[in-house]
């Protein structure tokens, strides 16, 4: 056994493997990612020069190493970075995205660290969702912080600790709807990586003050927030955008967890069940395709065509939220992108 | 010591006929495999036992070794914990009751079906995967994805990545080594700082792992740009299947799709 054995052992908690997620949701998560990642390729495709595809191919080396240095925490465990808030802050949103799915992706191909069919789920919670909050939410922060080095600090730490819950909550999501006890799921899953999501926001900071005291020229997202000029700057709408559409985010989903998580004991949920009000107790949600079913049909087949409905309401709200985003992704990091290269 | 690929690549070399396959139909056939696994209703034992045989005759075939695939798939068992919990939760005819303080915990029958199920369900799909991994080169996983049509900037960071996986991984090993030399620990007392000062002290690594791998990537820029690069990433356009392995594609789908039907109508 070795250490890097070792250390993905510790973030299998992550990594859904096959086999636990029904077939609606891991295909609905492969759709959802296959989106993301096309909108990530076109943004960055436009100002991608040739130099940035080894650029982006060593960082995903660089994030999968990073992933292995680790340190001891407590009776055997050990503390080790996800890395998804500090590529997107290092590197920008599209170029985070890009680098961490193909993190995701080997660690699938190579390792068997999560599924295949679960990598679409896989790539989205841990890829996908953590760069994305890196960068739309780390951002405006550092902004609003007015990059003095508490700033740099508490935004990095807060954005690092968050992009680990929300990966953890979507994890739990995925498990949950694919029929696994919310009760159990979500409780275990929040409490463990809240740890966690500490140790990656102390990494997080670490590593970013690290970088920009040494080679701010590097950070290039990071030394375009930085700079003076930058900063005087009011913070715009998208990046309010951003932020708000995170914080409503959170609050529905802490809305959809308090029912479930005050319910913990297993017994507790089969009492319910036998009595049958479990399916009311769970709230709108799950009363819009009550257990995934489509009524007054039965069988596969509708399990199949709930699946592909709920889909489709996914589909609609992520690409209105894209379409929101994009707008101004494009201008902002682009820009930055080329000012520092023709720095260099 | 420096990593060898060999210690952390799961490929096995050999000359079997599986090893032989076309990269594009064991993927396909494993991504069949895998989703036929999904789709299998909880408490299909029938259908499990036939696709495990089936897999296992495939393994036997690739002479990677039974044994090998079976113990590395166990990776992935640990998160089986998750669903333990289905035992207590399905409703069904209960089997056990456990007391636990002012709950009972009532095992059912359907909840173990549905447990046991899902757990040989994702330890075959993990063994398919790995069945893949060790018969197939990773850059020729990477030459199937691209006539699956995966974009060509996904590619190529994916075989930038591979290519420096290992070299990148090494250094971060020789880090930990040198940070393993600066720490001495008294026998009984405990070494090192406060957790946050060793998190700090790995953010730091992690920040200078960060800038070597950058200016690596400068590097090999520099060292392609010398090389005539130009942008464009020249490969061999995908051949088309031999009618061959088109058939075996076929059968396999097919073999997969049938085990899954019976198992819901029989």
């Amino acid at each position: 056994m070795n250490l890097i054995d070792l250390a993905h052992r510790m973030a299998l908690a992550m990594h859904i493997p096959d086999g636990f997620l029904s077939v609606p949701v891991a295909l609905a998560w492969w759709v959802l990612t296959i989106i993301m990642i096309g909108i990530a390729v076109r943004q960055i495709g436009d100002s991608l020069n040739e130099r940035q595809i080894p650029l982006m191919g060593v960082m995903a080396a660089f994030i999968f190493a990073a992933q292995m240095l680790n340190f001891p925490v407590l009776g055997g465990t050990s503390g080790h970075l996800l890395g998804g808030a500090l590529a997107a802050l290092l590197l920008g949103p599209w170029a985070g995205i890009l680098v961490m799915s193909c993190v995701v992706a080997l660690q699938a191909l190579l390792f068997q660290d999560g599924g295949l069919l679960a990598l679409g789920a896989n790539i989205f919670n841990m890829g996908i969702s953590t760069a994305a909050l890196g960068y739309f939410v780390g951002m405006p922060l550092l902004r609003l912080f007015g990059g003095k080095r508490w700033g740099l600090v508490a935004a990095g730490f807060v954005t690092a600790w968050l992009s680990v819950m929300v990966a953890a909550s979507l994890t739990s999501i995925e498990l949950v709807i694919s029929g696994l006890s919310a009760a159990v799921v979500f409780p275990a899953m929040l409490f463990v990586h809240m740890f966690i999501g500490i140790g990656e926001g102390l990494i997080t900071v670490a590593a970013l003050a690290f970088v920009v005291s040494t080679r701010p020229d590097l950070a290039v997202t990071l030394a375009g927030y930085l700079s003076p000029e930058a900063l005087r700057r009011p913070v715009d709408r998208g990046s309010m955008i951003g932020v708000t559409g995170v914080g409503l985010l959170l609050a529905a989903g802490a809305a959809l967890l308090s029912p479930l998580a005050s319910a913990s004991p297993d017994g507790l949920e089969r009492v319910a069940e036998d009595k049958g009000f479990l399916d009311r107790a769970l709230g709108p949600v799950f009363n819009l395709l009550p257990d995934y079913t489509i009524p007054g049909m039965d069988g596969p087949i509708s399990t199949i065509l709930a699946g592909i409905i709920g889909l489709l309401i996914v589909f609609a709200l992520v690409y209105g939220v894209s379409l929101l985003l994009r707008g101004r992704g494009e201008g902002r990091t682009m820009g930055q992108q080329s000012g520092s290269r023709s720095g260099d | 010591m420096t990593l060898s690929t060999s210690t952390l690549d799961r490929y096995i070399d050999g000359q079997s006929p599986i090893h032989g396959l076309d990269a594009r139909v064991k993927l396909l056939l494993a991504l069949a495999y895998i989703l036929a696994m999904a789709l299998l209703p909880p408490g299909a034992w029938t259908g499990i036992a036939v696709s495990a045989a089936l897999l296992w005759w495939v393994v036997l075939r690739s002479e990677v070794g039974l044994r090998t695939i079976i113990t590395r798939a166990f990776v992935a068992l640990p998160f089986a914990l998750v669903a333990v919990t289905l035992v207590f939760t399905r409703p069904g005819a209960p089997i056990l009751r456990i007391p636990l303080g002012p709950w009972v915990l009532t095992a059912t029958d359907v909840g173990l079906t549905a447990f046991v199920s899902i757990v040989l369900k994702s330890w075959l799909s993990v063994q398919a995967a790995l069945l893949l991994t060790a018969t197939t080169h990773f850059t020729d996983v990477l030459y199937a994805l691209r006539a699956l049509h995966l974009p060509n900037v996904l590619v190529a960071i994916l075989s930038f990545a591979y290519r420096y996986l290992f070299v990148m991984i090494d250094e971060g090993q020789r880090m930990l080594r040198a940070r393993e030399c600066r720490s001495a620990e008294l026998p009984g007392r405990r070494g090192g700082g406060s957790i946050r000062w060793r998190a700090g002290v790995v953010g730091q690594m992690v920040g200078t792992l960060f800038l070597r791998s950058y200016e690596r990537s400068e590097r090999i820029y520099v060292a392609m740009l010398s090389r005539g690069f130009s942008g464009e990433l020249r490969t061999i356009s995908p051949r088309a299947l031999s009618s061959v392995e088109q058939g075996l594609l076929l059968v396999g789908g097919a073999t997969m799709a049938g085990i899954v039907l019976v198992s819901y109508f029989v």
